[in-house]
């Protein structure tokens, strides 16, 4: 426990940190923009980069129900169908305007979550796994029955795209799945920075010893659960706009396990893990097409050979952090003063 | 055809498919009986055994010789395949949190289904699967199928003799002590990996016959094949009350007579979502399943 009279200061390096993370952010999306806008980036890497950030934000959200609750789901891909759809639905049928219609794309999945959530997490074991896995197909079977809303089999063509201009889209694209990342990561690591946080992060160390500190094991579950639910939407939404075409086969179960293996790789509990192999994977995959048929093979040899030798992953629980670095500075400034 | 009849009709091609569904549902309830893991590569255990008697049926013809002998072939193939999965991939994960063991598990699942589609000799096309002609027999009304007949034979037969093991052979006692407390069975002097890996065999070699049956009644065999009627009987073992052998017959056949009357008389369609819906009631109204019993938290 940090000394008491720490406290009047604490909340000043906090801001400085997070308006030295803000500007990085600001940074790394002016130059890429502009690089992409320039053409110094194609327009195929662009695309690339814009996948690889939608991918990043549906593996934070894995990560926070599977990664810091500890409750394995294997759906996170019929959450993003379900952001993905009601989102096209929204700004396609109600022409609603596109922030809104992807926040509220997040808000459907998230009642969903807790559907899902609520019988689940009412009893012990590893029931979400499958009950999740069994949800990401159904929800499939739905989409293709629901053929007036959802087109179909044949997918829903015609979704509005972030921006139409041929010169300027790349850009507009990735611009607005970057800001839902900064959102995303900043989300969620205050969320695992707080209260609720640190009582969700004691429900995977010990749900017994959690439940007789009186956190309410059930509560958090539930709440890990929505959350997670409700980026996965946005991450939906995103895609919707992105590609401009939804077909429930692009949300199949290899889809959920993609995202498994970005969290697993990156490590269980670690955001800058998520983040890294998010982009490092989407990229691969795109590198590497030519193995279409072996990556389903590699892939979960990778999961298996991960959990057996190195289960933290790249990254374990560690994170980046720039008030990490400039502590470490100050200290060998001081010396040892400092301790 | 009246109602009755119809209805007759379905309770038989439910009782059916639910033998099956029971053959499954064993292999996932004992694993997680005995070491607490959901064992998600089992339906591809299936598969496998599966593709086994196709092997053994398409170079040797149907007669029931060969049927009997690609039983015996799948199912010791596919016990071996169980017992070199549990000692390679989930032995050293014993201790480790169980996320880490349901991960290697769906990730040794993907990994046989889509191995076994990139393998030149399984592919990722549907084959027929060599079985009898269909010749019906028709008993007060209802129609019986002769490879309905083998089911029930082959299902009834299987589950007599596992009962026979687990309640009256040595190391049947052995199983129903390790999974009662692992670690007093231990101080007793069973020797636990032993019995976990016959667990493993036992499990993987009903599912191979379970495959067989399964591809006689739907001649086809495919990689993915064995993920409906794993997930299904996922389902039937909850019902019952995972972990429970009876329990684990029980609600199988109780899973396929609900899908068969549900095909027969509601829609098709929602066959597959029936199995989700009962998980979804079995969970919000008896958790513990038929013949589980409710378990106090042990530190």
């Amino acid at each position: 426990m940090k000394d008491n009279h720490m406290k009047g200061t604490a909340s000043n390096p906090k801001i400085k940190n997070i308006l030295i993370l803000a500007g990085i952010s600001l940074l790394i999306l002016a130059v890429t923009s502009v690089l992409i806008y320039r053409g110094d980036i194609d327009e195929y890497t662009a695309q690339i980069l814009t996948l690889g950030g939608i991918n990043v934000i549906i593996s934070l959200s894995l990560n926070l129900i599977s990664g810091f609750t500890g409750q394995l789901a294997l759906g996170q891909a019929g959450f993003m169908a379900i952001g993905a759809y009601s989102t096209a639905i929204f700004v396609m049928q109600l022409h609603l305007p596109m922030a809104p219609a992807i926040v509220i794309g997040g808000l459907v999945t998230a009642l969903f979550g807790l559907l899902i959530g609520f019988p689940t997490f009412r009893l012990k074991g590893d029931y979400l796994a499958i009950v999740t896995l069994g949800f990401g197909e159904i929800i499939r079977v739905i989409m293709i029955n629901m053929e007036s809303l959802t087109g179909g089999a044949a997918g829903l063509k015609g979704i509005p795209p972030f921006s139409e201009d041929y010169t300027w889209g790349p850009m507009v694209s990735f611009i607005w799945v970057y800001v839902f990342i900064v959102l995303t990561i900043f989300l969620v690591s205050n969320l695992i920075k707080s209260s609720p946080g640190r009582a969700i992060i004691s429900v995977r160390e010990d749900e017994i010893a959690a439940n007789a500190m009186g956190v309410n094991v059930f509560y958090y579950k539930m709440f890990s659960f929505t959350v997670s639910a409700f980026i996965a939407g946005i991450g939906g939404g995103l895609y919707a706009l992105f590609f401009g075409y939804l077909n429930p086969t692009m949300f199949n179960f290899m889809k959920s396990m993609d995202f498994v293996v970005i969290v697993v790789l990156g490590g269980m509990g670690s955001i800058t893990g998520t983040v890294i192999t998010g982009f490092a994977l989407t990229y691969l995959q795109e590198f590497l097409r030519i193995l279409q048929d072996y990556r389903l093979v590699i892939y979960p040899l990778v999961l298996i050979l991960i959990m057996l030798f190195k289960p933290s992953g790249l990254m374990g629980t560690k994170e980046f952090s720039v008030g990490a670095i400039f502590q470490k500075k100050k200290n060998t400034l001081k010396g040892g003063e400092a301790q | 055809m009246g109602f009755t009849q119809e209805f007759l009709q379905q309770l038989v091609n439910g009782l059916a498919l639910g033998s099956i569904y029971a053959l499954i549902a064993l292999g996932y309830t004992m694993v997680y009986g005995i070491i607490k893991l959901i064992n998600f590569a089992h339906c591809d255990v299936m598969m496998l055994g599966a593709f086994a008697g196709f092997f053994v049926l398409s170079a040797y013809g149907v007669t029931p010789v060969t049927f009997l002998l690609s039983f015996i072939v799948a199912m010791l193939i596919c016990a071996i395949i169980g017992v070199v999965m549990e000692r390679t991939c989930y032995k050293p994960l014993r201790n480790a949190p169980r996320i880490n063991a349901l991960i290697t598990a769906i990730g040794l699942s993907f990994f046989i289904e889509n191995g076994a589609r990139v393998l030149p000799v399984i592919g990722p096309n549907p084959r027929q699967f060599p079985t009898f002609s269909n010749v019906n027999y028709n008993i007060i009304g209802v129609n019986i199928s002769q490879v309905q007949i083998l089911i029930f034979l082959v299902s009834i037969g299987l589950m007599l003799l596992l009962n026979y093991i687990v309640l009256y052979t040595k190391i049947g006692k052995a199983m129903r002590a390790v999974s009662f407390d692992r670690n007093a069975a231990f101080l007793m002097g069973i020797n636990v990996n032993r019995v976990i890996s016959f667990t493993f065999a036992i499990g993987s070699a009903l599912a191979a016959a379970a495959g067989i049956l399964f591809s006689s009644a739907y001649p086809q065999v495919e990689p993915y094949m064995g993920v409906m009627p794993g997930l299904k009987a996922f389902v039937a073992a909850v019902l019952g009350g995972i972990g429970s052998i009876p329990g684990a017959m029980v609600g199988g056949i109780i899973m396929g007579v609900a899908e068969t009357l549900t095909k027969g008389f509601i829609s098709s369609e929602l066959a597959d979502a029936i199995a989700f819906g009962i998980l979804i009631i079995i969970l919000v109204v008896k958790p513990s399943g038929i013949f589980g019993e409710k378990e106090s938290e042990k530190v």
